[in-house]
């Protein structure tokens, strides 16, 4: 047993860079989907086909392909072509895949958020002299933000387990953590065991409280 | 000089042609009324007057000023909209709906835009719902704070697109009389509606459209008792029985 609770000890060691890698992409992603989300529905056509290709290239990619891309493919290009750029720290590259790939998943939760508040709303706003990015911005993200919640906090739960291929451009997290005592150790099994359950750690109190606010959510509605 | 004046409305959606060219004007203190079957352009003229539905071809001048797309939000802070479906925002108290045009647009101060708010709700009979969220009040108590929330912009006209439609037939009355109140004051207003009563009582002209055209206009007399045309005749012995 006491293999086991030193496995889980080991990778839970890897928490705090997991949770602050995931914290700092969903902001960096919330950031970057609202943007590309408020340019897919801008008359602009230019502005549409960005945010359509941005989205079919991220999603269309896996990460772990992507953080490669960015962690090594990125600093080798600029270096051939004369500079001596060189990521100071690789957790950077890795914030920076994590927070563009979930840029491209969020900006559709929040499309659809935005397109699920009534058309009324925007009319309503519109009426009253507000242009149309005050009224995006009093009127309906506040609504469209209620409406994701659940869905964003979802994201949230998958970029946490997403964030387990960054071991592999040197990002020692919850994963890796347990990859390196492993190599030393040969305790594959309670290694694993121990990555799994930190991970649960971190995921299921986060999903029982998505699912919490979404009951209270619904029996307020049903109230009203 | 009118406070609006329409020319040569058109209004297409895609292939359908649903406004074939207005002309109508609508002087200060004026109720308009404007009746006539679903699908005859009724509504879209209204919305074309505020520029929630961009006019195809014709000319909508506000108090001598023609409507454009660079000045619309400007003319329409002295326009109020009332809508069938109120439209309240529902993550705002009815106070706050009533104060976020004023605050935002107009830039009024934040304490003079309450105490009004507070006057416009004691005037529409709901001052203690002030701090209530629109989805506990009833549905004419919600169309009551629409109008408030359109007063409180100060606005020299007031639309209304079938503002008792979406309403339980109890409740219709209580809506009816605050608008009523609105027209004695000498609002200019309006109104596109089904309630033939209202019409008849409160408008100083009423036209009636079909098929993208207007029928008939006059007095409520006119109109509404003693129509001259077929198809008016043929709307009103349907909708008055």
């Amino acid at each position: 047993m006491g293999v086991y609770l030193k496995g889980f000890l080991i990778a839970c060691k890897g928490i705090p860079t997991t949770v602050w890698v995931s914290i700092v992409a969903i902001v960096l992603g919330a950031a970057l989907g609202l943007l590309l989300a408020l340019c897919s529905q801008t008359k602009s056509k230019a502005l549409r086909v960005i945010a359509k290709v941005y989205v079919d290239v991220v999603r269309g990619t896996p990460m772990l392909v992507q953080a490669l891309i960015m962690a090594y493919g990125v600093p080798q290009l600029l270096q051939s072509s004369g500079t001596d750029f060189k990521w100071p720290n690789l957790v950077i590259p890795a914030v920076i895949v994590c927070g563009l790939n979930s840029a491209a998943y969020l900006s559709e939760v929040i499309r659809s958020g935005i397109q699920a508040v009534d058309k009324g709303q925007m009319e309503a706003a519109r009426s009253l002299g507000m242009s149309r990015g005050m009224a995006m911005r009093l009127i309906i993200i506040p609504q469209a933000i209620r409406i994701i919640l659940p869905a964003f906090a979802n994201e949230f739960v998958t970029l946490i387990k997403e964030t387990s291929v960054l071991g592999y451009v040197g990002v020692v997290e919850i994963l890796r953590r347990g990859q390196l005592w492993n190599a030393s150790s040969f305790e594959t099994f309670p290694a694993y065991i121990g990555v799994a359950l930190a991970y649960m750690l971190l995921t299921i109190p986060l999903s029982k409280a998505i699912n919490g606010y979404e009951r209270k959510r619904a029996k307020k509605e049903a109230a009203a | 000089m009118s406070m609006i004046e329409v020319k040569g409305l058109v209004k297409s959606f895609g292939d359908l042609e649903v406004l074939k060219g207005i002309d109508q004007n609508v002087d200060e203190g004026e109720v308009l009324c404007i009746v006539g079957p679903s699908g005859s352009g009724k509504s879209t003229m209204l919305r074309c007057i505020n520029r929630l539905e961009e006019p195809t071809g014709g000319e909508i001048y506000i108090d001598g000023e023609l409507i454009t797309d660079k000045n619309i939000d400007r003319i329409r802070t002295k326009m109020g909209m009332v809508f069938q479906q109120f439209n309240l925002f529902p993550h705002m108290s009815v106070l706050d709906n009533l104060t976020c045009g004023p605050v935002n647009v107009k830039k009024e101060d934040k304490a003079a835009a309450e105490e009004k708010a507070m006057k416009l709700l004691a005037r529409v009979g709901l001052a203690e719902k002030a701090d209530q969220f629109p989805r506990n009040l009833s549905g004419g108590q919600q169309q009551r704070v629409a109008i408030a929330r359109a007063l409180a912009m100060d606005p020299e006209v007031m639309l209304f697109d079938e503002p008792t439609s979406a309403l339980d037939p109890e409740m219709v009355g209580e809506v009816l009389d605050v608008m009523k109140s609105l027209a004695k004051e000498g609002m200019t207003m309006v109104v596109v509606t089904h309630e033939m009563g209202f019409a008849k009582e409160v408008a100083d002209k009423v036209i009636f459209m079909d098929g993208g055209y207007i029928v008939e206009q006059g007095t409520p007399e006119d109109v509404l008792s003693n129509p001259q045309m077929d198809r008016t005749k043929d709307f009103l012995s349907k909708v008055l029985v």
